[in-house]
């Protein structure tokens, strides 16, 4: 082979990206999670909005047309040579909602991060996926010094459907963290799979 | 603009100059779509100006996604798609192929070639 001319942007297969969506509220730990997993450092992207289209928390203090950025971390999983996986975090500020439906558009599913210290900061996240086809799976991280609730009782509290999965995990932990992605994983490929038994196939995002 | 924009680039260039004006995508990019340039198109990229240069740079000879793209060139999402398309339409980008997001066969395997892939590491 000659070394010289060889292009491996030209030389390579067709590359299939795919992205699974770590979801949950501020200062959950997303960013975290992405970071223990990532090849590379998590990176962000930013959008511009026009702060008068969005659903603003006090319209009066944005007299005008005005922009504001909304930031979303993302970390990449070069898996083959023509097989990426990238997680993304959400915008963890729930009046940027709109941005979500960006960031799930044609991923394979999510999995949505609990801090047990503010539950009831995951009430909005989840009540985001119920109302999208998106498979999910909720996540718990365990913060150091947080209460130490039972499954059963927080998939109460929290009204998690039956056929969620519900898993404890530590955004901080490499192996936990793959443990939640094989989740959500094989969580969409039975999701799939009952769908096609149905006969009802549904797209995602 | 006045103190209240919170955007820190700390660049007081209107957002969509680069792209004069245009904020719609000759085609629509998703944010984990990879790209990548040739060594041929990289060269010619010279010519096309400065951030187009600049993307193409990022992407020779390595898939980089829209959002990694975005991050390294520290421009706004919306406007990196802007350029992105123009330089795919004008044969300087590949655009590679996002999960199908069609057909049952097609999505389990690419599940199952996820897992797998998650599983290994």
């Amino acid at each position: 082979m000659d070394f010289a001319n060889y292009d491996p942007a030209r030389a390579s297969r067709e590359i299939i990206s795919a992205k699974i969506v770590v979801a949950g509220g501020f200062g959950v730990g997303k960013t975290t999670l992405v970071g223990a997993i990532s090849e590379i450092t998590p990176l962000t992207t930013e959008a511009i909005m026009t702060a008068a289209g969005v659903g603003i928390d006090d319209p009066s203090k944005v007299p005008g047309k005005e922009t504001t950025t909304v930031a979303m971390d993302f970390g990449r999983i070069t898996m083959a040579q023509d097989l990426i996986l990238y997680l993304f975090g959400t915008p963890g500020q729930t009046r940027f909602w709109f941005m979500w439906d960006e960031i799930i558009r044609g991923a394979v599913g999510a999995a949505v991060l609990v801090d047990t210290r503010r539950i009831t900061d995951a009430f909005a996240p989840l009540d985001y996926f119920e109302n999208r086809k998106l498979p999910y799976v909720v996540a718990l991280n365990r913060f150091d010094g947080a209460p130490n609730y039972e499954l059963a009782e927080v998939r109460e509290a929290l009204a998690i459907p039956a056929d969620v999965p519900l898993v404890l995990t530590d955004a901080r932990s490499r192996d936990s963290v793959k443990q939640v992605l094989v989740t959500v994983v094989e969580h969409a490929m039975s999701r799939l799979q009952a769908e096609h038994n149905r006969g009802y196939p549904t797209p995602v995002g | 603009m006045d103190g209240r924009r919170t955007e820190s680039r700390g660049e007081l260039v209107r957002p969509y100059a680069v792209t004069r004006g245009r904020t719609e995508p000759q085609q629509d990019i998703t944010l984990e779509a990879v790209l990548s340039a040739s060594a041929t198109a990289a060269a010619e990229s010279r010519f096309a100006g400065h951030d187009k240069h600049r993307i193409a740079t990022i992407c020779e000879g390595r898939a980089q996604s829209l959002a990694e793209i975005a991050a390294y060139t520290r421009m706004p999402l919306g406007v990196t798609r802007v350029l992105v398309a123009d330089m795919v339409a004008e044969g300087l980008l590949t655009l590679h192929t996002a999960a199908p997001t069609m057909g049952f066969v097609e999505r389990m395997n690419l599940l199952g070639r996820v897992l797998s892939g998650l599983r290994e590491l």
